[in-house]
């Protein structure tokens, strides 16, 4: 239900409706790995970003990184770095971009773009092992990406 | 402030408990008092430009679940050895013969050591094949029979009946002469990063390997233990049916159990724990 909804707005998007200031995942331009500009008209909200950032089937950000302030949810994973203090050493604009696309900032990345739409190998539709229908959405939308960041930008003095 | 100090020193807590599960632990498997597994072996040559040392999975696994294996009287993959030693001799299909026609009453005799060199190059097939393969290879032709469903559990029953047979033996499978084309495909797709997170099989069990995912304490990916119990789904695994789920967690299209791709997957990652023990049926969470 979710993902029907959100393929029209992308769409829309790209063919350069002006309803939501939005950028488009493929219009997204890098600098130095970093995104200046947010993806949102909207400002991100760090509570929201809080439960992206643990949920399963959104971010799930905490399957690789441990975070003190999300120690309420149980395991986490220690593929990436621990990410306290992360608000106070990356500006707002490069946690954006390596939210987006981390490959930008680290070549080679395990972490995956949350901000991407095209270019994988044997695209799934979602976890259920069977080919993706048609263009994928990206994993988070432009505003749970502002919120993420919005929360990421919280977590100063580690 | 108060709350500050005692979150910083909290979690310094979590990261050295993190620290501590890090790497393959140092427990040694025998089973039955007196079947020793070897769970850590110097890596076969192909891999000496990316890690010196290979590990079972159990060396991965809770204290808890690798008792499960040091006994076969815990060890619930056992009972499915038993089942197929019923089917290892029951007559079945137009020929009226069983694999005991033709391999004997004991399969501790005839099968010994077959696990440990499967995938193999069949020059009469022209082929590389799983045990899978030939096991439905022997039902198809020799017993006019039809094929087990390649990742079921009458499959998985009969892989687990041939493992135990070679437990203890080191595996050794053949990566050169008519199998390195298999190989060589098998070896592209485990370094390929699929699905839309953009993962290898590579990714989690070479460069991650002792790290935890979320809850999940990394393995070297080795499938010296197959078929393998999961107290998951309470059931024995194949290969297959694993290397299925690890590239559907990449958010993938996954390839099909028997596919000539998960063939090739096979004979690679097989190859990849070349010095450890066979160890299946093992046990798994
Ligand atoms: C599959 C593992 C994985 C997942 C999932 C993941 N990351 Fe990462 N992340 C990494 C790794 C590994 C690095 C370190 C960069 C590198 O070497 O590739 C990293 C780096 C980072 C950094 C930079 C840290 C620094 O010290 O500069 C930030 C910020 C970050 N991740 C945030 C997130 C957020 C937010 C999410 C979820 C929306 C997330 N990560 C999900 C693996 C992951
Ligand atoms: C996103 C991470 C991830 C990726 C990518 C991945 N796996 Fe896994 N794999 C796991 C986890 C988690 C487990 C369970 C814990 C363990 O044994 O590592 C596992 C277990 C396994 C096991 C069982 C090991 C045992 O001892 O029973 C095998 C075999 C395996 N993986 C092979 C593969 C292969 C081959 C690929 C690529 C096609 C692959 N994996 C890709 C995460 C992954």
């Amino acid at each position: 239900m979710r993902i029907t909804l959100l393929i029209p707005s992308v769409l829309a998007l790209s063919a350069g409706t002006a309803m939501a200031e939005m950028v488009a995942p493929a219009d997204v331009q890098f600098a130095d790995g970093a995104l200046e500009t947010p993806l949102t008209s909207d400002a991100g909200d760090p509570a929201r970003g809080k439960v992206i950032m643990t949920t399963r089937s959104k971010g799930n950000c905490v399957a690789c990184h441990e975070i003190s302030a999300l120690s309420e949810a149980p395991f986490h994973g220690n593929v990436g770095p621990m990410l306290d203090g992360v608000g106070e050493y990356r500006t707002e604009a490069e946690l954006r971009g390596i939210v987006a696309n981390a490959k930008m900032t680290f070549e080679g990345s395990v972490m995956p773009a949350f901000y991407k739409t095209t270019g994988f190998e044997r695209p799934g539709d979602g976890y259920s092992g069977k080919a993706a229908q048609g263009e994928l959405p990206p994993i988070l939308t432009a505003q749970e990406i502002e919120d993420v960041v919005a929360f990421l930008k919280t977590l100063k003095d580690g | 402030m108060k709350i500050k100090v005692l979150t910083a020193v909290s979690a310094a807590l979590i990261g050295s408990a993190g620290l501590a599960l890090a790497d393959p632990d140092e427990d040694q498997l025998v089973i039955n008092g007196d079947l020793e597994i070897v769970t850590e072996a110097a890596a076969p040559d192909h891999l000496s430009d990316v890690m010196d040392t290979i590990y079972s999975g159990w060396r991965f696994r809770s204290d808890e679940t690798q008792e499960l294996e040091m006994d076969d009287f815990d060890n619930p993959g056992m009972i499915f050895v038993d089942q197929a030693m019923d089917s290892w001799a029951s007559a079945e299909g137009s020929e009226g013969k069983s694999c005991a026609s033709c391999h004997g009453d004991d399969p501790s005799e005839s099968m010994a050591g077959v696990r440990a060199v499967y995938p193999k190059w069949n020059a009469d097939a022209g082929e590389v094949r799983t045990l899978a393969m030939q096991i439905n290879d022997c039902r198809e032709n020799q017993m006019g029979a039809d094929a087990y469903k390649y990742d079921s559990a009458p499959m998985a029953a009969m892989e687990a009946l041939i493992a135990v047979q070679s437990r203890g033996m080191p595996v050794n499978v053949a990566i050169g002469g008519p199998a390195a084309e298999t190989w060589e495909q098998g070896k592209a797709l485990y370094y390929t990063r699929t699905g839309q997170l953009e993962l290898s099989c590579a990714n989690c069990h070479e460069d991650n390997y002792g790290n935890n995912i979320r809850s999940d304490h990394l393995s070297q990916g080795q499938i010296n233990g197959f078929p393998t119990y999961r107290l998951k789904n309470a059931k024995l695994n194949t290969v297959h049916g694993r290397f299925k789920g690890c590239v559907r967690d990449t958010r993938a299209e996954t390839y099909s159990p028997g596919s000539p791709e998960f063939v090739a997957l096979e004979l690679y990652v097989a190859s990849r724990g070349n010095g450890l023990s066979v160890e299946g049926p093992s046990v798994r969470n």
